[in-house]
């Protein structure tokens, strides 16, 4: 089923006006999902579960929200940033969002911010294109 | 003299925390739904205040007897490996008020189930009345704190919560729950 951006952006929209209990102007393409608006830890496995629903498709949860073991190994976090080793393996992990502001300061603090709505539509997007 | 259950100082503690407050499940389908029921009385102190002279059960208790219902199905799903932790509640509408002498009637089921969590959808029902719906998530805590640590023992399924469903027999299609109930 080919679904164009829009559409795949209104459907991420309800699914987080769901899980999030936000509005939908709340939910633009910037907005990060931990910042702006409020999501904490299960609500990421929330958000793939309906994600899943929606779209039918299957998500590995390292897949679209792989910030979890990259800071818990210190090869890849040094001193609260990302190492080169630690960038490369998250361009690798997260071909569908845009790191070359976090590339600046790679504080993991900031990693949060890495989550956007516009980098679910990116990933859902290849992920229906590939299938 | 020494307890052997005392090497598991912290579970136990939590264990003896823990309270039931379903009575039985009449099916149970294995990694898929469930049915427990709940029967409410006047003998249940909270309702002589909840309120005085008009005594209705709580929501949050609602809650909780769907949680117990979802989070045995869940941990079933798993064999009771998993120390299954209610981590949020997406969604819960109510229609109605219960009262003493009502029998409710909570029906679960998985939506979705990955190593990490579980969501699963509920309704709570009276006889043909809606009393509410109830859509929870769990989370298996020992895959998703890293660094954390959790006692070995299961605190969450304890033999108590196990028991619940030794009462079903094998004709309703819940041999399965048999089997690992009494592990």
């Amino acid at each position: 089923m080919a679904m164009n951006r829009d559409e795949i952006f209104q459907e991420v929209q309800e699914v987080l006006i769901d899980a999030l209990g936000v509005d939908n102007n709340e939910v633009t393409t910037e907005a990060t999902l931990m910042g702006d608006l409020g999501a904490e830890s299960i609500d990421f496995l929330d958000i793939v579960f309906r994600l899943e629903k929606a779209f039918g498709i299957k998500i590995p949860r390292e897949e679209l929200f792989p910030a979890e073991s990259l800071m818990n190994n210190p090869e890849l976090v040094n001193n609260g940033k990302l190492t080169e080793t630690g960038l490369a393996e998250l361009r690798e992990k997260l071909p569908h969002t845009d790191l070359a502001a976090f590339e600046n300061d790679p504080d993991i603090n900031k990693l949060g911010d890495l989550f956007t709505v516009g980098a679910i539509v990116n990933y859902v997007d290849i992920k229906l294109n590939a299938a | 003299m020494s307890n052997p259950a005392d090497s598991f100082n912290i579970g136990r503690t939590s264990a003896e925390m823990r309270w039931i407050w379903i009575d039985k499940f009449v099916e149970f389908h294995s990694g898929e739904s469930a049915v427990a029921v709940k029967n409410v009385t006047l003998a249940e102190e909270h309702l002589h205040d909840h309120f005085p002279g008009f005594p209705v059960m709580p929501e949050t208790l609602m809650i909780e007897a769907m949680a117990q219902t979802s989070g045995i199905l869940v941990g079933e799903a798993k064999n009771f490996q998993e120390k299954v932790i209610l981590a949020k509640v997406k969604k819960c509408v109510f229609f109605d008020y219960v009262k003493p002498g009502d029998t409710l009637k909570l029906a679960a089921k998985i939506e979705s189930i990955a190593p990490e969590a579980a969501s699963i959808s509920g309704k709570i029902t009276c006889g043909e009345k809606l009393i509410a719906e109830i859509d929870l998530m769990f989370s298996h805590i020992d895959r998703n704190l890293a660094g954390k640590e959790f006692p070995e023992e299961n605190f969450v399924f304890t033999d108590t919560f196990k028991s619940l469903l030794q009462g079903l027999s094998s004709d309703d299609g819940s041999s399965d729950a048999l089997e690992s109930g009494q592990d």
